[in-house]
């Protein structure tokens, strides 16, 4: 039995990584409940999730293809805007939920202890099932053209072993901004608003729907500070062939992901402390 | 340390007199100082109140700790503290084990999973393990009593068997020390006596340290052996069960007392059939009455019922006469 003691004002570097252990149990029961309980009595179910990158793409096509005339830098529509959207959409989803997870589970929080961490964690995760699911049928879609172009033009590189990288990169990017803003959240609440709009400004501002190689000669060095911008041209590049491995610009992604991540989650900790009584 | 009133743009600048005093000035919290007595009847100066203030007290193992108190005394604040669901302004609290805490029941349900999924999350919410859980499945099916719906979404249930089915998974934590808030009131008599019977058990076979907040007395009587009372954040008494109780109930009457002599127009508006009958009492026969009902205050005793009064506007006419007679009483 061990002895713990609650003090007022603890470490600065306080994370509780055994008790993270400890409770991996609810951290499954609650990648299970967020799966389980979203399509309750529905007919269509998980199919739901694959439908709506569908649809994302085709408008896609239409308004940035054909209407704006973004070039593709040479792949296939579909499989360019389809990859842009499976990542974005993780990443956004990622961060919606890691932004408000006091405010959303204020009650629970406020009977029972056990590490709030758990909570952004297993959202990413159920997230991350969700994103496989879409990844799917974006393989599909890519066998399909892969048959039908001439051999040659879509082939896959050695650098897609990076995807678990990339994947995880995205994901923690989601978690330590979201976190960040969960604990600013809980005593003034303006950041909840700036999520909504922000992320569908954001979308702008990484090379999701063009390449890199697209946007205009002054705007490309701002971008390309963007730490998201090598991930998403790394995945483009390894599938589709388009664009350039950046292997200087994953270096700063991931320096800075580590940067941001370390900070968020200690401002988490701290804030956990005592954000029952404001939040 | 509680901050009073609306979180809104007041807070800014509080936060960031604070952070300016004691980060960049190097002194004391300045909000730390002007914190009042949580007297929650009363309207103060301060923004800030004091929770909780200068509670010390030791707790064995085996000990079943009834805290009892009025409301808005600090008792959830201590067991919130002690469930480190918020942390302490000052001081600190130590502790050999694990802490399980039933402060609500049915924390983490969803109303769309089954009854078993949601045995599961309350399960691991509370800190049991799968395995755990796995174990004591059918025990805790057999004493909430919702066979019958253990496939079924928790939305379908009623109000009784989700506050069962909640109480049954708390029942088979076992944790070294349990920390109850004011939950063994819910479900129905033969659930309540089976629950009473259950922390009976843990607390006395089982060996383990309980700290149990209840307005129950009866139910406090019955399982504890220490008491202790708290009075707007304070630590007013600390000792066996009864003497706790007894302290806990006098202080409440002699308040009373109080009220009649000080403050007779809250009298009037304590519109309780005892009461009533002695307004009543007054119209009649004015000083006798008075001098006879006021003896049995004195010793504790209630005058004796008569007819309750329906008619709002005499009652309003005896309350003037009753102040006038009972100020006269007192000068002699």
């Amino acid at each position: 039995m061990q002895t713990t003691e609650i003090k007022p004002h603890s470490k600065w570097f306080d994370i509780d990584i055994k008790g993270l252990w400890r409770y991996r149990d609810l951290y499954y029961m609650y990648i299970r409940r967020d799966i389980v309980t979203q399509y309750k009595q529905t007919i269509l179910g998980p199919l739901w999730y694959v439908i709506q990158p569908l649809f994302t793409t085709i408008m896609y096509m239409f308004v940035f293809g054909g209407l704006a005339g973004i070039s593709t830098d040479g792949a296939p529509q579909p499989l360019f805007y389809m990859a842009g959207i499976v990542l974005w959409g993780y990443f956004s989803q990622c961060f919606t939920v890691s932004s408000d997870v006091f405010g959303t589970n204020a009650n629970v929080f406020g009977k029972v202890y056990f590490p709030r961490l758990v909570v952004p964690l297993s959202g990413i995760t159920s997230n991350l099932l969700k994103m496989l699911i879409q990844l799917a049928m974006f393989i599909i879609i890519y066998i399909y053209y892969v048959f039908t172009l001439p051999s040659g033009t879509l082939h896959i590189n050695a650098s897609i072993l990076l995807f678990p990288v990339l994947i995880f990169l995205i994901a923690m990017h989601g978690m330590s901004w979201g976190l960040i803003i969960s604990s600013m959240t809980t005593k003034y609440r303006d950041m909840k608003f700036l999520v909504q709009f922000g992320i569908q400004l954001f979308m702008y501002a990484t090379p999701v729907i063009y390449p890199l190689s697209a946007a205009p000669e002054k705007y490309r060095d701002i971008i390309a500070l963007n730490p998201l911008t090598p991930i998403f041209e790394a995945f483009k590049y390894s599938c589709l062939g388009c664009g350039t491995l950046d292997w200087g610009g994953l270096l700063y992604s991931t320096i800075f992901m580590c940067i941001t991540l370390f900070l968020s989650v200690l401002v988490f900790s701290r804030t956990e402390r005592n954000f029952m009584d404001t939040v | 340390m509680y901050r009073l009133g609306r979180v809104g743009t007041g807070t800014l600048s509080h936060d960031l007199n604070r952070w300016w005093t004691m980060n960049i000035l190097r002194k004391e919290d300045p909000f730390l100082k002007i914190g009042e007595t949580n007297d929650r009847s009363t309207k103060g100066h301060s923004d800030y109140v004091w929770a909780l203030r200068d509670i010390s007290f030791k707790v064995e193992q085996g000990d079943v700790v009834g805290i009892i108190g009025k409301n808005g005394a600090g008792k959830s604040t201590l067991l919130k503290l002690l469930s480190r669901i918020t942390s302490p302004s000052t001081g600190s609290i130590r502790y050999k084990g694990r802490i399980a805490s039933l402060l609500e029941v049915g924390t983490g349900f969803h109303p769309e999973m089954t009854g078993r999924e949601n045995i599961y999350m309350n399960g691991s919410i509370m800190g049991m393990t799968k395995k755990e859980i796995t174990r004591k499945l059918d025990e805790i099916v057999d004493f909430a009593g919702v066979e019958r719906y253990l496939d079924t979404p928790v939305k379908r249930y009623s109000s009784g068997m989700t506050v069962r089915l909640g109480f049954a998974v708390a029942a088979f934590l076992e944790p070294e020390i349990l920390v109850v808030d004011e939950v063994l009131t819910v479900g129905d008599a033969e659930f309540q006596k089976k629950a009473i019977g259950k922390m009976n058990d843990v607390a006395k076979s089982g060996g383990r340290t309980v700290l149990f907040v209840s307005h129950n007395m009866a139910a406090v009587k019955n399982l504890c052996t220490r008491g202790v009372v708290l009075e707007n954040g304070t630590l007013a008494f600390d000792g066996t069960t009864d003497e706790a109780v007894n302290y806990y109930l006098n202080n409440n009457f002699q308040l009373e007392h109080g009220l009649i002599t000080d403050h007779i127009d809250e009298l009037a508006s304590y519109i309780t059939v005892d009461k009533i009958a002695m307004v009543l009492l007054i119209r009649r026969a004015p000083l006798p009455a008075i001098k006879s009902i006021w003896r049995c205050f004195l010793k504790g005793q209630q005058p004796s019922l008569l007819k309750p009064m329906s008619n709002s506007n005499s009652l309003i006419r005896v309350r003037c006469r009753w102040q006038l007679i009972q100020r006269e009483h007192i000068r002699e």
